[in-house]
């Protein structure tokens, strides 16, 4: 058999390293040209609505699904080339459990073990081990028909890390979960990365790529359209949004000029409520606002902050709402 | 792995391809996998145990006396027949499941780990071979109960089971493809039956071939049912192996030979 050194491996602290990938379903380019570069030892998080081709680029990089062009290298071996090799280096824990529904959790787990070469005993010990550690022993004899999504999701997770893979990706893992479980899963993805993994996931949830990721790709209709640190994109987003309603609606676009002036930034106003809303990179230039406003003889009604949304990310960065394509969301006039 | 670090890429060792080895050794895993979930859910038996007992009265009783004379003539010609037939289509079954199978998640994680790409398939198609024993061994007991005594003894009935198992797994193959390439198991259910009933009746497995049309009996003879069906019952009524036994078995290494590899690109392609 032939053996793999680091020779081969120039970019060597890159886990993943992504160029122009594109996906085509039909006449829908799920994705179209992403770029993506994944140091090391990080926690790297792509964040998008639903639809955006997280999923896709994810499937991509993981051997799951062929790009129709572009180029995808992970730890330096071509997923194309080398899928194989690439398989032993990654866990893919997916949006939808990518478990056994038949079996019991021990049962997947052993069976995972011994595809991946371990013996019998081993495989028994390592379920052990990971179903303690993932907090499923009492139900470790359960079919997962019984199972409920947390638990699901974790079985799922520790059946990506009986390898122990220097990449994980994970699509979306926290989608679902309450937030005593939503916090488990962040606990254990921080603990991978301190123990030497990459980790590369997926989520609609600015907040956590916020508590999770070193570096975040914004991807929007299969496009990168922003990539930075967590700090580059709240301070082009804001790290909260300012929300006023006006108490006499024909001053508001006089307002919308003043916020926009002394905030220095770019308003918004919601279609139903006549309310602006506006990014709040510097709290301290609230007080300035207000007296501006108070100076001008405009009333408040109401005045609120608000923790950015996914939509606030997309206003900022594309100057077009993420809700366009998104229909639940509220929509608001940019 | 709560006290370990994780292992640096360059400090592993990367294996390009799986040996052959292993791709045997993750394909019994696979089959491992498959008999578990037949433990899980045995009313998916139903098929395999109901039909080779109906069947067996059903055909012995209808047909028995026009084509023999009577029943007990008949059993030693319809015995290999239905048996052949019952196996055959239980077979299609491998299909249908593989199909409902392959859109759970979970062979979203099959895909994504380094395993043989065949093994998914090849231990699916294993673990069904249970069925085929089952629907042999319950062929055989009707027959016996009925009347049968087989002439060529206990040893050659076991020979000519595992004959016909290992036919039916070669043919799951074909039916696997379906499986593969359709989109929902229902059509894989109407294209297996489509092949299948020609293919089975259109043999000597219920009557003579000598009774039917010329064009019809040059099929017959050129059906390899009817050479697994004859190989059958040269081995029960005579417990001899003739030239039909060997033609089943190159039938059956040529069948996996052609669609096992066609079937494991179809899986790869979907992905």
């Amino acid at each position: 058999m032939n053996q793999f050194t680091d020779k081969r491996i120039d970019h060597k602290d890159l886990a993943v390293e992504a160029h122009g990938l594109v996906k085509v379903f039909g006449d829908n380019r799920a994705v179209d040209g992403v770029d993506l570069n994944v140091r090391a030892g990080s926690i790297y998080g792509v964040l998008g609505p639903n639809g955006a081709g997280k999923t896709t680029t994810i499937r991509m990089l993981a051997t799951l699904l062929k790009a129709d062009a572009g180029s995808a290298k992970i730890f330096g071996y071509d997923v194309a080339k080398d899928p194989q090799i690439v398989r032993q280096l990654i866990g893919v824990t997916g949006q939808y459990a990518s478990v056994d529904e038949s079996l019991s959790a021990t049962e997947n787990l052993v069976i995972f073990s011994r595809l991946l070469g371990l013996s019998r005993a081993e495989s028994k010990r390592k379920a052990k081990e990971l179903l303690e550690e993932f907090g499923l022993t009492e139900a470790a004899k359960r079919p997962l028909k019984h199972f409920s999504g947390g638990m699901r999701r974790r079985l799922d997770l520790a059946a990506s890390l009986i390898a122990q893979p220097p990449l994980i990706f994970l699509d979306e893992p926290t989608t679902g979960l309450d937030p005593r479980t939503r916090n488990q899963m962040w606990d254990t993805i921080r603990r991978l990365v301190k123990e030497g993994s990459t980790v590369l996931l997926t989520t609609q949830y600015l907040q956590e790529a916020d508590e999770l990721a070193d570096r975040i790709a914004v991807i929007d209709h299969g496009r990168v359209v922003a990539e930075g640190t967590v700090n580059d994109l709240k301070e082009s987003v804001g790290t909260s949004s300012l929300h006023l309603s006006i108490q006499n609606e024909q001053s508001l676009s006089n307002a919308r000029l003043i916020v926009e002036r002394v905030l220095n930034v770019q308003s918004a106003v919601t279609a139903e409520g006549g309310k602006i809303t506006a990014p709040m990179a510097d709290a301290d230039r609230v007080t300035d606002l207000l007296i501006t406003l108070r100076e001008a003889g405009i009333k408040l009604e109401e005045l609120s902050v608000q923790k950015p949304t996914l939509d606030e990310v997309f206003l900022s960065i594309t100057g077009q709402n993420a809700a366009s394509h998104t229909p639940v969301k509220k929509e608001e006039l940019a | 792995m709560s006290s370990t670090t994780i292992k640096a890429p360059h400090e592993r060792k990367l294996r390009r391809k799986t040996s052959f080895r292993e791709s045997v050794r993750n394909s019994l895993t696979m089959a491992y996998r498959g008999l578990l979930k037949i433990k899980r859910t045995p009313e998916q038996l139903f098929d395999v145990t109901l039909q080779p007992i109906i069947f067996t009265l059903m055909f012995t009783y209808i047909f028995g006396g026009a084509i023999s004379g009577n029943v007990q003539n008949y059993l030693p010609v319809i015995i290999p027949g239905i048996l052949v037939q019952t196996v055959i289509t239980t077979s299609i079954v491998t299909g249908v499941q593989l199909r409902e199978d392959m859109d759970k998640g979970v062979f979203d994680r099959f895909k994504s780990l380094p395993i043989a790409r065949i093994a998914p398939l090849a231990g699916a198609l294993l673990a069904d071979t249970i069925r085929y024993t089952i629907a042999t061994v319950l062929t055989f007991s009707m027959g016996y109960v009925m009347g049968l005594r087989p002439e060529g003894g206990l040893g050659a009935v076991v020979v000519a089971g595992l004959l016909v198992i290992v036919c039916s797994w070669a043919m799951s193959w074909i039916f696997a493809f379906f499986g593969v390439i359709s989109r929902t198991a229902s059509s894989v259910q109407g294209i297996s039956m489509l092949v299948l009933f020609p293919l089975t009746f259109l043999s000597n497995a219920f009557v003579p071939a000598e009774t039917m049309p010329k064009l019809l009996q040059w099929f017959v003879k050129i059906n390899p049912i009817s050479h697994l069906v004859t190989a059958v019952r040269e081995l029960t009524n005579s417990g001899t192996v003739g030239w039909d036994f060997t033609i089943s078995l190159i039938g059956a290494a040529v069948i996996v030979a052609i669609f096992a590899p066609i079937t494991v690109r179809a899986y790869m392609r979907r992905a």
